[in-house]
């Protein structure tokens, strides 16, 4: 079909122009070569990127400072560079060449040497600076492309132009929005948009639409001031007060993820490459950027098997985040966790805090608090039990321990700490006396009180399964689902007892719930028990001040939950693991449904996060108590939209009747006219509804059988 | 609403259509058999046996006394409504798809499947007032363009053809001379495979349902496009309420990729839409199999839809039904 048309269509416009096909000898045509036929793409973006990469030349390197050799020695000297340079990656056939002085026949004391990735060619690189040949000869090496830059290199100094200070736009626009509305990120199919959730109006309502914005997949920075994508040549992160402009490019070839700092000063970048030699580990390379100049702060490289310690799975081997960075906006700490260390970095110097890591024997997990420079970390029971297992807190950057826990016959341990850093939960998976199976406690440690209290909750069946564990924010609530039975039980436990403050306390218990994941409002109070995956989506909405259920209902095979960041609503979203339903549905905080929107190959929803509120705890409180009063002027202006919401609405169905009306009395006049030739066709017959039935009685005699009796007359 | 349900069927349902009276229907099915029922009460009147493949498509004339199918076997036949005789075989050399009566009874529209090197076509046969008459001849035969077509129809006062398949669009053609009139909108018309046709009671516009998941209304003389009605599933069946302004999509997701996980996955409804607001009003559950056939009774009262499953399912409105307001 496509065929057909597409030689009509070229008719069709061979006629316009008024060019007679039949005179033209397609051969003799000659596009411009390359795919596009010289048409540059619309898509500059990615042009301009593929020029700064692409020179072409990445894989030669330079090895200068060779011995300048007659041509006797030349074979041997060859061979020997060879020997070197071959056990860091292949080198290209006729890749290695030497160049020698046509008038002394002697060697020229350099070479160029071709490999087959720009991978190997960096890393040839690094591995052979300042390699000794011997005394005299200690090889200088450097990348073919730099040679380029190298050259442009003006010989005279010139200032730099003083440019004139243009003040930037203003990244929080967003917040500024009149009516207080949040945003979101959707990715489907090739495209990615930027949408208000306008729940007023129960649609979404459009900012920025992009095809193609990124390579794999879109992430918002923690405060919500920035987008960044990624893309084969590095993220890209973007912004702006009304729109999406490009702020800020970070070249990272291959980069497969990311991570920002809490405060969104940092962004580090991750990626792994396949090495030349099948058998050793991965090449990781990371590099850490500062966002807003977009320059490399520090770069780490080193094999795969360097980053992975501890944790279990993550990608290829290396849990990610690597580098966890110490709570709080000023992003002064950043640490990573190496064999028997824990290495803490700061960020004015980007160097490891006293100039060495932390030494840690066995080290198997560590988090940092939300808020402040506290470590907690996790060391495994070592020496056949004979060492407990530890769970300690460390204050950075003074290394000194505040607290310490030694626990027994652990098998597992999990770290959870409330948002505000005031309270940590330790899942701990101990073996029982048998060691066949293990039951489940919690250690609370008090943080912000004095000497760290630490107190032990066990569930009340030992042998529960814990499913899923969350802490409310900035609050003293946690939530747990535990039990073995497809229908586990949820259990939330407050921190506070009504006279003790200090002692921890259940609240209820929910029997039998279809749940396998728990997600709090960030506003606190109110919580989704929701049931993905295996239970196909079941959502319960909990008030838990009030203990009560406010809404159960469902979101057919439901991957993902996400509260907006104010607690306001909550977006449920079939992402494309199913083939079917794709699309978002969001609903309000009490679990009302708002709107859905289908969108086939969906991957991604994310809400724009939001910095924290500069009111202090006392004015959150005083408007939380005097909320009527700024209820009243919202209340009014609701009613106005809902009022022309309505109006419009019946406007729109007024139309829609108006039109379809005339449609169907223009169809009903052209009918009639035809009234006739209708009859005709059926041969006069009344056509249609236009004969009015008329009841006949027809009578069919039907003979059913006929027999013959004679009938005998007696006369008398 | 409590349906009848009418098990006669062992395959797949494929079509169904209604007497002009609304008393007898009539229900096609991947089995051989055409079955024709009474429509008030389920119960089956009788067969149609002589096809040796599934029947794709059949409509009835008006005075109910003619019946013709197309079957996957490579003919469409005549029958005699009322005593099931095999009339007359119109052969082909590739499967009968659709088949349709025109104003008058005089004229029948038959579509083939393209097959082997055949491209699909349309037949115009000339259909005898007495079956000792009937000929094999076409009076006009179009070749189709590339794909199957799944459903021709006559245009108003049969000076036109409507055709529709897996090319996703619509053509008219002129029934005399075979000449192409009319293509629908690339950019508005459907984006995949047109899978059913629906005409309205007067015949001035039709309603089409794709595998896009949409439906669409068209004005059956000037081919624009009035009305869209959007949903979650590929659409199977489309039909339009003679009574009331309503549109039913019936449809579901592909039976090869209908997974063990859960019933509501595949959402098998009859869904209703307002026909003027193109806002969805409800939905009819029941089949456990996608909905491949729909047909409303010409009374408006009735409707029944015909599923992967094998079953019919036969619905009368509830009182309350004439008066949904939305």
């Amino acid at each position: 079909m496509a065929d057909v048309m597409l030689m009509k269509e070229i008719e069709d416009k061979a006629l316009l122009l008024g060019i007679d096909l039949s005179s033209i000898d397609l051969d003799s045509i000659h596009l411009p070569p390359g795919d596009n036929c010289g048409i540059p793409s619309d898509d500059d973006v990615d042009q301009e990127e593929n020029l700064e990469f692409d020179s072409g030349f990445g894989n030669i390197i330079v090895v200068d400072n060779l011995p300048v050799v007659p041509k006797e020695k030349f074979e041997k000297l060859v061979t020997v560079v060879r020997k070197i340079y071959s056990q860091i990656g292949a080198i290209k056939e006729d890749g290695l060449w030497m160049p020698v002085d046509p008038a002394t026949e002697k060697s020229l004391g350099y070479c160029f040497i071709e490999y087959n990735t720009p991978q190997e060619a960096e890393l040839a690189k690094e591995k052979t600076q300042g390699y000794k040949l011997d005394r005299s000869h200690i090889f200088s090496v450097s990348m073919f492309d730099d040679f380029d830059r190298f050259m442009k290199v003006p010989d005279e100094w010139a200032p730099p132009p003083n440019k004139e200070y243009a003040p930037g736009e203003n990244l929080q626009q967003w917040l500024t929005d009149a009516k207080a509305r949040d945003q979101f990120v959707i990715r489907a199919g090739s495209d990615t948009e930027v949408l208000w959730n306008d729940a007023k109006l129960l649609k979404p309502d459009p900012v920025y639409k992009r095809a193609f914005w990124t390579e794999s997949f879109v992430q918002w920075s923690p405060l919500g001031t920035y987008l960044a994508t990624v893309h084969r040549q590095g993220a890209a992160v973007w912004g702006g007060a009304t729109t999406f402009n490009r702020l800020m490019r970070y070249a990272h070839p291959q980069v497969k993820l990311i991570d920002f700092s809490p405060g969104e000063k940092y962004l580090v970048t991750y990626s792994s490459h396949e090495p030349s030699n099948p058998r050793d580990a991965n090449r990781v390379v990371i590099n850490i950027f500062d966002v807003r100049t977009g320059k490399v702060m520090r770069d780490f490289k080193g094999s795969a098997d360097d980053f992975a310690i501890g944790g279990t799975g993550g990608v290829t081997g290396v849990s990610w985040p690597v580098f966890k960075w110490s709570g709080g906006r000023d992003d002064k700490y950043f640490a990573r966790m190496g064999k028997n260390v824990l290495s803490v970095y700061e960020t004015e110097t980007f160097s490891l805090v006293d100039k060495k890591s932390l030494k840690v024997e066995n080290i198997m997990d560590f988090s940092w608090s939300p808020t402040d420079p506290i470590i907690s970390l996790f060391v495994p029971e070592t020496g056949g039990g004979n060492q407990p297992a530890r769970v300690s807190l460390v204050q950075i950057p003074s290394k000194e321990e505040l607290r310490q826990k030694l626990l027994f016959n652990v098998s597992d341990c999990k770290m959870y700490w409330q948002s505000n850093g005031e309270y940590l939960a330790v899942n701990v998976d101990r073996y029982t006396k048998t060691k066949k199976s293990t039951f489940t406690g919690f250690e609370l440690f008090r943080i912000k009180e004095r000497d760290i209290p630490i107190e032990v909750l066990e569930l009340e069946n030992k042998n529960d399964k814990i499913i899923a564990f969350a802490w409310e924010p900035k609050g003293h609530r946690f939530a747990v689902i535990h039990g073995d039975n497809p229908k586990p039980d949820i259990s939330i436990y407050s921190m506070r007892t009504a006279q003790n403050t200090g002692r921890v306390s259940k609240l209820t218990t929910l029997k039998g719930k279809q749940a396998n994941a728990l997600f709090w409002s960030p506003a606190g109070r109110f919580i989704v028990l929701a049931g993905l995956k295996g239970f196909n989506g079941l959502l319960e909405f909990y008030n838990v001040d009030e203990l009560e259920t406010m809404a159960n209902t469902e979101h057919f095979y439901a991957t993902d939950v996400e509260w907006d960041p104010t607690g306001r609503y909550v977006a449920t979203a079939v992402t494309s693991v199913h083939e079917m339903e794709n699309g978002f549905n969001i609903w309000s905080f009490n679990g009302k449904h708002l709107y859905r929107i289908l969108k086939d190959h969906f991957f991604q929803f994310l809400w724009r996060p939001r910095p924290a509120s500069f009111l202090t705890a006392e004015k959150e409180e005083e408007i939380a108590k005097n909320l009527k009063k700024y209820s009243k002027k919202y209340e009014a202006e609701d009613q106005d939209v809902s009022l022309l919401l309505s109006e419009q609405e019946r406007e729109k169905r007024r139309v829609l009747k108006e039109d379809w009306d005339k449609w169907a009395n223009e169809w009903k006049l052209l009918h009639e006219e035809e009234k006739l030739e209708r009859e005709n066709l059926r041969d006069g017959e009344a056509s249609d509804e236009e004969e009015e039935y008329e009841a006949k009685d027809i009578e069919v005699e039907e003979v059913v059988d006929v027999t013959k009796e004679i009938l005998q007359v007696e006369e008398y | 609403m409590r349906p009848i349900l009418m098990k006669g069927h062992e395959r797949p349902l494929t079509f169904l259509k209604y007497n002009r009276d609304g008393d007898l229907l009539f229900s096609c099915a991947k089995d051989h058999n055409p079955t024709v029922w009474f429509a008030d009460n389920g119960e089956r009147l009788g067969t149609y046996r002589g096809h040796n493949g599934a029947v794709w498509c059949c409509d009835v004339s008006r005075d109910s006394g003619r019946l013709i199918t197309g079957s996957a076997d490579q003919t469409a036949k005549l029958w005699n409504v009322q005593t099931g005789q095999q009339l007359f075989t119109f052969n082909f050399d590739s499967p009968a798809r659709s088949v349709d009566f025109s104003v008058g009874d005089k004229l029948a529209v038959i579509t083939t499947d393209p097959f082997m090197e055949l491209s699909s076509a349309i037949h115009v046969k000339r259909i005898a007032k007495d079956p000792s008459d009937q000929t094999a001849e076409s009076l006009l035969v179009i070749k189709g363009p590339q794909g199957r077509i799944n459903r021709a129809i006559w245009g108003p006062l049969n000076k036109t053809i409507i055709s529709a398949g897996e090319d996703a669009v619509i053509r008219i053609w002129d029934s005399e001379t075979g000449k192409l009139l009319k293509e629908s909108d690339k950019e508005l018309g459907h984006k995949k495979t047109i899978t059913s046709l629906a005409k309205s009671a007067d015949g001035s516009h039709f309603c089409t349902g794709s595998l896009d998941k949409s439906a669409k209304i068209w004005d059956s003389r000037t081919l624009s496009l009035v009305k869209t009605y959007v949903t979650e599933r590929p659409v199977n069946a489309v039909t339009m309420s003679p009574l009331l302004d309503h549109v039913v999509l019936g449809g579901g997701q592909d039976a090869s990729a209908v997974t063990t996980t859960d019933h509501r996955a595949g959402k098998f409804e009859a869904k209703f839409f307002d026909k003027i607001l193109q806002e969805e009003i409800g939905g009819v559950k029941g089949h456990f199999g996608p909905i491949n056939a729909l047909a409303f009774n010409p009374d408006g009262k009735s409707f029944s839809s015909g599923g992967e499953d094998g079953y019919v399912r036969l619905h009368h409105f509830d009182p309350d039904y004439f008066n949904i307001k939305i």
